[in-house]
């Protein structure tokens, strides 16, 4: 079918309707890509991230300064890296949501009963079958609870798309249905996770790649920065596009590499206390030097989890077919109908993949806790949607990033983890967070209709 | 050759052969009101014919039918003389049927681009989007239909009315139309740009594309159709060749319901 589209219609030469010419009031900053106007445009970054970023570095200094230098710590940085984790997979996942301007309460309820299902499968079911620790414990724990979320979010998915009954409803009974499926999975009992393997998804000073491969990492990350530049770059040559001043692809590529070089020197910068290093380095066979050893934690695997997500599914967001069309739904949908999209299809999958999502939110936090309980994700869901909409994505639908939500997600936990600094209780906590999160609407609001 | 000399029938297009489509006792219903009454109009070939009515006569409603997004209660649709079965958009345009709706049907959020390729999406060998490639053949359509357009990064939101229904006409002409359909092409354009919009449908004509245009306004069509098939309430009232009636005529069909002694009466006809 995409081979017939460049044998196009030959179209007639002269009928330019609504060129800038023909239309006096058309708007200005039509101006060629090629001549980029400010330091910002030619850089061609979203204004909307820089500023959560801006946002986030203030937050972050204000409660060091508050919290008397605890805030701005490697080892409250790693801590926030991991309790971000959970939340920010979910994220990713909320934002397509949203964007198709349908909602998910039920993220937290999924949370809960698929870590629920995984923790009871691996400690009936495989456990028995394969043995302590072997491989495919944790393969078959992860692929069940996976599948379990995707067919609860299918299911989801079906009854709004194909029965028309509306997302905030389907998904508010979830939220009951399956916080007390939770429940009734183990009669409310709190089930010990067993498998070593699956525990390290949870992070803690085994769940951490350690300084080396930390480094490995960050050189791969930085390589991946510049080839995608160069990737970006060669592609558009090849249509001999216009093309960003290269300054402005140096300055960015050395930007994502220093952001990543901070960051492992952070995560590095986080090492074990000295009676744990000490045990540690004699149970790998190290010999320990009189005045104690440094063993840094690195990047924590659910952090790594948690980015891996990201990747994919800002990927599958820019460069699919299926991510074109989450959009194209979102921004509107009867177009996107008449062009032949299958939009029940498409919002069936966007719930399958959001229940997907809870559940590697669920192998990571019942693994931070060692344990599933039927509790557990609860009121997870606002937190989710929260970074979701604190990350720009418009309740309006049609626009949204996965970045963006991501970085919600750290801002959320960072409001949380400074006032547990402070010493804040957690009925003000919650205050703080619902104005916080009310107050970074209406600051994107304003900013919304003034970019209009 | 003119209408008294003419051997066809009033109503019937001067061009010989099978018609390029032919809507045969349409019918569909919405809620118990007959949107769309036994309605039965052709296109032949490189032949633009107008279809006229009040608002709310049902021209839309016909329209969306051919283009797949309505499925008729009763009726056929035969293409080229072949039955067609036509059950969504996706079938229409593999007929080379391609819609430019009133309402121009862009996703607002996503760029021009996105919006030319909504549905047929150029791929990658990897199975990924060609964003690049897709970008080209924009600013090669685009650049032939409003050489002035520059956007091409930005979302179709921040274009104005004529840009956008630049990129609305980019997409229906874009992929080998042998039928378009234009509903209201020109009812958010100033008059040049309408102009503009009436130069292209010539042009398309002469390469042989049968068009459908619809509008409430008979003189935006008059001068561009070849025939005109009037609705009222859902009925066609006839179907007249533009040379055979007079402009009062014609509107006398849209308002009073009567066709003239030059129109093929047709079951919406009023009788007196």
């Amino acid at each position: 079918m995409t081979d017939t589209t460049t044998t196009s219609t030959p179209i007639p030469a002269a009928p330019p309707p609504g060129s800038p010419a023909a239309k006096p009031g058309s708007r200005p900053g039509s101006s060629p890509a090629s001549a980029p106007t400010s330091f910002i445009g030619a850089l061609e970054i979203d204004v909307r991230f820089l500023g959560m970023l801006g946002a986030l570095a203030v937050i972050w200094v204000v409660f060091d300064i508050l919290a008397g230098g605890t805030f701005l710590t490697a080892r409250n940085l790693w801590n926030l890296s991991v309790q971000s984790s959970s939340i920010a997979v979910m994220s990713t996942g909320m934002v397509l949501v949203i964007v198709m301007r349908h909602i998910d309460l039920s993220v937290g309820s999924i949370l809960g009963v698929t870590g629920m299902i995984m923790a009871v499968f691996q400690v009936s079911t495989l456990m028995p079958t394969f043995g302590f620790n072997h491989p495919a414990v944790i393969i078959l724990t992860l692929a069940a609870g996976i599948s379990a979320g995707a067919a609860i979010g299918a299911l989801h998915g079906f009854v709004i798309a194909y029965l028309g009954v509306p997302a905030f409803i389907v998904t508010l009974g979830g939220l009951l249905v399956w916080r007390g499926a939770a429940w009734a999975v183990a009669e409310g009992k709190t089930i010990p996770l067993v498998d070593d393997n699956f525990k390290l998804l949870g992070g803690g000073a085994n769940g951490s790649v350690g300084e080396m491969w930390s480094w490995v990492i960050a050189i791969i990350a930085c390589l991946a920065i510049a080839a995608a530049a160069v990737q970006a770059r060669r592609q558009r040559q090849r249509f001999h596009f216009p093309q960003k001043p290269v300054w402005a692809e140096f300055v960015i590529v050395t930007a994502g590499c220093l952001a990543v070089i901070a960051a492992t020197l952070v995560v590095n910068a986080y090492t074990l206390p000295p009676v744990l290093a000490r045990r540690y380095a004699e149970a790998a066979g190290l010999t320990v030097p009189p005045e104690g050893i440094a063993i840094s934690f690195g990047f924590a695997i659910p952090v790594l989890v948690a980015l891996a997500v990201g990747i994919v599914m800002t990927f599958v967001t820019n460069r699919t077919r299926f991510g074109r069309y989450v959009f194209a739904i979102g921004g509107n949908p009867e177009a996107a109908d008449l062009a032949g999209i299958n939009t029940r299809r498409v919002t069936l999958a966007v719930f399958a993949l959001m229940g997907a999502l809870a559940a590697i939110g669920a192998a990571i936090s019942t693994a931070r806790l060692n344990s599933a309980t039927n509790a557990q994700g609860t009121l997870d869901e606002l937190y989710v949607i929260a970074a979701a909409v604190i990350g720009g994505t418009s309740l309006a639908g049609g626009s949204g990033t996965i970045a963006g939500a991501m970085l919600g997600a750290l801002v959320m936990q960072s409001l949380q983890s400074g006032m547990v600094l402070m010493r804040v209780d957690t009925p003000y906590q919650n205050i703080v967070v619902g104005i916080v999160l009310v107050f970074a609407v209406w600051i994107d609001t304003v900013y919304r209709k003034r970019i209009k | 050759m003119n209408a008294v000399t003419s051997p066809l029938a009033p109503g019937a297009s001067r061009i010989e052969g099978t018609p390029m489509v032919e809507m045969r006792d349409i019918c569909i219903s919405f809620g118990g009101i007959r949107a769309v009454d036994d309605v039965s109009v052709d296109l032949y070939p490189g032949e633009v014919v107008g279809l006229l009515g009040h608002n709310g006569a049902g021209k839309s409603t016909l329209i969306k039918i051919l283009a797949g997004a309505y499925k008729p209660d009763a009726g056929e649709i035969r293409i080229k003389g072949e039955k067609a079965d036509i059950a969504n958009p996706r079938d229409a345009k593999r007929y080379g049927i391609e819609t430019i709706y009133q309402t121009l049907a862009l996703a607002d959020n996503v760029d021009a681009a996105a919006n030319l390729f909504l549905g047929r999406e150029l791929m990658t060998p990897w199975g990924t989007l060609d964003d690049v490639a897709m970008e080209a053949a924009t600013r090669e359509v685009m650049g032939r239909l409003n050489p002035n357009f520059r956007k091409f990064k930005e979302p179709v939101r921040g274009l104005s009315g004529g840009q956008r229904q630049s990129v609305a006409i980019a997409r229906a002409i874009h992929f080998n139309a042998k039928i378009l359909i234009m509903d209201e092409p020109t009812a958010a354009l100033g008059p040049q740009e309408t102009a503009q919009v009436a130069e292209l449908i010539k042009q398309l004509k002469a390469e042989g594309i049968a068009i459908f245009l619809i509008s409430h306004d008979i003189h935006d069509v008059f001068d561009l159709a070849d025939r005109v098939s009037v609705m009222k309430n859902g009925k066609l009232v006839g179907t007249a060749r533009t040379s055979d009636v007079t402009k009062d005529e014609v509107l006398g069909m849209i308002i009073l319901g009567k066709s003239p002694p030059g129109a093929l009466a047709g079951p919406g006809a009023a009788t007196d």
